[in-house]
């Protein structure tokens, strides 16, 4: 009686709609909910997008209902659900249309990449990511005599006659007939050939809070996540810098709690170094991504940095983002100047992320498609 | 898959107690699924056989999530037709299936005796099979999108029926009778004539061209002398199969919605007395018949978990089957009628006891002839109130909370009744289908206290016209003064009336 595909076929109509990829003037009527729910002895919130068909309907707020329990007016009522009072009740439910849907993190990665893209991606050092690559690792009974492998015939000659008696210690003669012939083949290994790197830059100097260093990392665990669900093989480096600059690991640049002042020349120094040493700008797609919250030291080194930029970084990248958080402290005056020496350059994007909300928006600004 | 045989054995030995019970109902197909199966059929509101629509995967996704996150969980879902089909989940204990066996034998008694079932159709599983047949074609032939958009729109004004429509025959005589029309139209027919030689005459006065000019005016003078609709139309959908400049498909699918939606309505007119019911009588089968001395305590646990409620959550069950016992015990001691009102010892209502045992007459004839809203107005006591704790809260703005506002019996009741009254939704009709002589449309809300949510009311007006294809109006009250929302197919206005 129940047809599996055809719920698979609702449900799957239905979240393409949540994403947007169709009838798109429903996705405004798409809002955030969330569903406690339990996962082992664990409270946890799975958050949720709904779809509410908009009908005459009465303003709720206003209303209040009946309850039961304890308590005098004026105390407040608990919204908790009752232990077990959900039998039998699906099948008259009409009228509840809450629609709670919980994506998985792949779901999610999946949708984000509907709207973003990597820029300006070109195909550099091989045509593929992933590439076939030839190499003499095999073994085969035939082949052309510039490819016999003399050890292992002799090895297959020697064993032959020693089985067969013929072999002689004294005379240790050894006479290789056709059916010992080996030879080196060619066998197609893949290979993946990574063509793109992104430069993951933070800063974690004292002006940058942890409100700061949180939308920094959130952001950048975005485009890194994404990005590499993406482009498989793709390369990530992790740059965090105060006044001086260093590699670090992604679970440090992720987890790290620094302070001091600001250079930021120091971290493009070191990026420009990492460039130039490991990732010829012809062989690489690179994408350097600068966080900050633009108060750096000195006029001196915002002109430094602008020199990196413009001399090294630039002409290697296929795109150079700025972010710039948003600090109580600091002049954020680097951003200003990023804009205006580059304002009419396509290969550099700018940010503000003023707080999380704008997160999503800056992601989307970086690697928002149509570029 | 069918039951087991040993089920099959409680089955008939329930099915057996019911009918001596004196429960009357159709013939019970049982069927045992799993979660997910379990979960479809709940998410098609019982028919697996409905027509594509994302809302039932929603539904279905919703109801897996709550079922994963152990939040919810079916044991239970009984359809409405005859024979009845009825799904029992099959990771239930045997215990929970006895109980739920009884359980749902209750609630096909009540499908089959309530008045507000009567014109429900028995046969609705072909219905939604032919609508999903139907919709399928439509999708084939104009695109899923359109077919989609379209269901949506109607969808969108689901809640705009009348729910007595099946029990009553409201507008066969009056405004859709033709004749009464015409009668008033050929009373002064002029003369558009203009004065001709006879030769002449076919030339200055064309045939065609008179009977044209007679037309415009019959049609004119229809349109003044008659509002229409003579009387306010609660039936919108309705009135918009009928009125709607629609395509064929779009008139089809427009009364898909609205058949589907008349006919879960008894469902919803009943929800507190149907559970009430099913509670009712699984108890009694369970405690005095069916349950071995060595279940009574999982059945204990099951029962009281079902009629837990708390807080802001009512329990239908719960509500419903205290009532029902309420009203047995009284008739069965005669609590009830002016003699019994007008005692004013506490003492002596309290021990009344005229032992009339008229209790299982009155729970039986009750179950026939009342829904949700009469039941509570009528055997909700305030006794009853107190008993089951019942308070109203409201909405505390300045402590963003919502708290207990008041235990009195009658601001409960109020409360309660209001909440029932068109099932929570607010009372609209059309009282005007030309509106300003222009064929705009005039709807008005029957406002009794709460206002309507403005922007849902705004985007439902832009859904309206688009199957209205003229300016659409709605006449209500926003922030206590009387007001007229509009939407011209470009530009949404309000003016104060």
């Amino acid at each position: 009686m129940v047809n599996q595909t055809k719920i698979d076929q609702d449900l799957g109509r239905f979240k393409r709609i949540i994403r947007g990829k169709v009838r798109e003037n429903l996705k405004k009527y798409v809002t955030q909910g969330e569903m406690m729910g339990k996962q082992g002895k664990d409270i946890v919130s799975v958050p949720i997008p709904q779809i509410d068909i908009p009908r005459f309907k009465l303003d709720g707020n206003k209303g209040g209902g009946v309850g039961s329990g304890e308590g005098e007016p004026g105390d407040p009522v608990g919204s908790e659900q009752g232990e077990g009072s959900g039998a039998g009740q699906a099948g008259d439910q009409e009228g509840q249309h809450a629609i709670e849907v919980e994506f998985t993190f792949d779901e999610f990665v999946e949708i984000m990449a509907e709207e973003l893209e990597l820029p300006n991606i070109e195909p550099k050092g091989s045509e593929q990511l992933q590439s076939q690559k030839g190499r003499y690792k095999s073994i085969t009974h035939v082949g052309p005599n510039s490819l016999r492998h003399f050890k292992r015939t002799y090895k297959e000659a020697l064993k032959r006659q020693i089985s067969a008696g013929e072999y002689n210690p004294d005379d240790p003669m050894i006479i290789p007939i056709r059916k010992d012939q080996r030879y080196r083949y060619c066998q197609e290994v893949p290979e993946p050939v990574t063509n793109a790197v992104i430069i993951l830059m933070m800063d974690v100097s004292g002006s940058m809070e942890d409100e700061q260093k949180e939308i920094v990392r959130i952001t950048s665990f975005w485009i890194d996540t994404w990005l590499r669900s993406h482009y498989k093989g793709l390369q990530t480096r992790y740059i965090i810098h105060d006044t001086v600059a260093k590699e670090v690991d992604k679970d440090t640049f992720f987890r790290i709690r620094e302070s001091g002042g600001t250079v930021i020349s120091s971290a493009y120094k070191l990026c420009a170094e990492m460039i130039q040493k490991e990732y010829p700008a012809d062989q690489w797609n690179i994408y350097p991504f600068h966080f900050s919250d633009g108060d750096n030291w000195s006029e001196r080194d915002n002109e430094a940095s602008i020199q990196i930029i413009r001399d090294i970084l630039l002409p290697a990248s296929n795109l150079f983002c700025y972010g710039q958080v948003e600090s109580r402290y600091g002049s954020g005056k680097f951003i200003k100047e990023l804009s205006k020496h580059f304002g009419e350059e396509d290969k550099i994007t700018l940010s503000k992320i003023e707080n999380k909300d704008a997160i999503l928006t800056a992601i989307k600004e970086f690697l928002g498609k149509g570029k | 898959m069918t039951l087991t045989p040993e089920l099959e054995a409680t089955r008939q030995q329930i099915e057996a107690y019911a009918r001596d019970y004196g429960l009357d109902f159709y013939e019970v197909i049982f069927e045992m699924v799993d979660f997910e199966t379990m979960n479809q059929i709940a998410a098609y509101d019982g028919f697996p056989v409905r027509y594509p629509h994302w809302r039932f995967g929603m539904e279905y996704n919703r109801l897996s999530k709550a079922y994963a996150y152990g939040l919810q969980k079916i044991y239970e879902l009984v359809i409405n037709t005859d024979p009845c089909y009825a799904y029992l989940m099959n990771c239930n204990r045997d215990i929970d299936q006895k109980t739920i066996i009884a359980h749902v034998y209750a609630h096909c008694d009540f499908f089959k005796n309530n008045a507000t079932f009567a014109h429900t159709n028995r046969k609705m599983i072909d219905v939604m099979a032919n609508h999903g047949t139907q919709i399928r074609k439509y999708i084939e032939r104009y695109g899923e999108d359109t077919v989609e958009a379209f269901l949506d729109t109607c969808l969108s004004l689901e809640n705009l029926i009348d729910n007595h429509s099946p029990h009553i025959l409201r507008y066969e005589t009056k405004s859709l009778n033709q004749t009464s029309y015409m009668d008033d139209a050929q009373e002064t027919p002029p003369n558009f004539r203009l004065r001709a030689k006879p030769h002449m005459d076919k030339y200055i006065n064309p045939t065609d061209y008179i009977a044209e000019q007679e037309q415009a005016y019959k049609d004119e003078q229809k349109r003044y002398k008659e509002q229409f609709p003579s009387e306010p139309y609660r039936d919108v959908l309705l009135f918009l199969m009928q009125h709607a400049q629609l395509e064929n498909w779009q008139v089809e699918v427009l009364s898909i919605v609205r058949d589907e939606a008349l006919y879960f309505a008894p469902q919803r007119a009943t929800k507190i007395m149907n559970e009430g019911w099913a509670s009712f009588w699984h108890s009694n089968i369970m405690t005095q018949r069916a349950a071995e001395a060595s279940e009574i305590v999982d059945f204990a646990d099951l029962h009281s978990g079902t009629m837990a409620m708390s807080g802001q959550n009512l329990n239908p069950y719960k509500i419903g089957l205290e009532i029902f016992r309420d009203i047995e015990d009284r008739w069965n001691t005669g609590r009830f009628g002016k003699e019994y009102d007008e005692i004013e010892s506490y003492e002596e209502k309290r021990n009344w006891n005229k032992d009339l045992g008229l209790g299982r007459k009155k729970v039986f004839e009750v179950r026939r002839v009342y829904s949700d809203i009469m039941f509570l107005d009528e055997f909700l006591t305030m006794e009853l109130c107190q008993q089951l704790k019942l308070f109203t809260f409201e909405y505390n703005g300045s402590s963003e909370q919502y708290e207990i506002a008041s235990r009195q019996y009658q601001d409960i009741k109020h409360k309660l009744l209001t909440s029932l009254t068109n099932f929570g939704e607010p009372y609209i009709e059309v009282v005007d289908g030309n509106y300003g002589n222009r064929s705009e449309l005039l709807l008005k809300h029957t406002h009794n206290g709460v206002d309507l949510k403005q922007d849902y009311a705004q985007d439902t007006l832009r859904n309206l016209y688009t199957i209205w294809k003229r300016p659409v109006n709605l006449e209500t009250i926003v922030d206590d003064r009387p007001t007229l929302l509009s939407f011209d197919g470009s530009d949404h206005s309000s003016r104060t009336l």
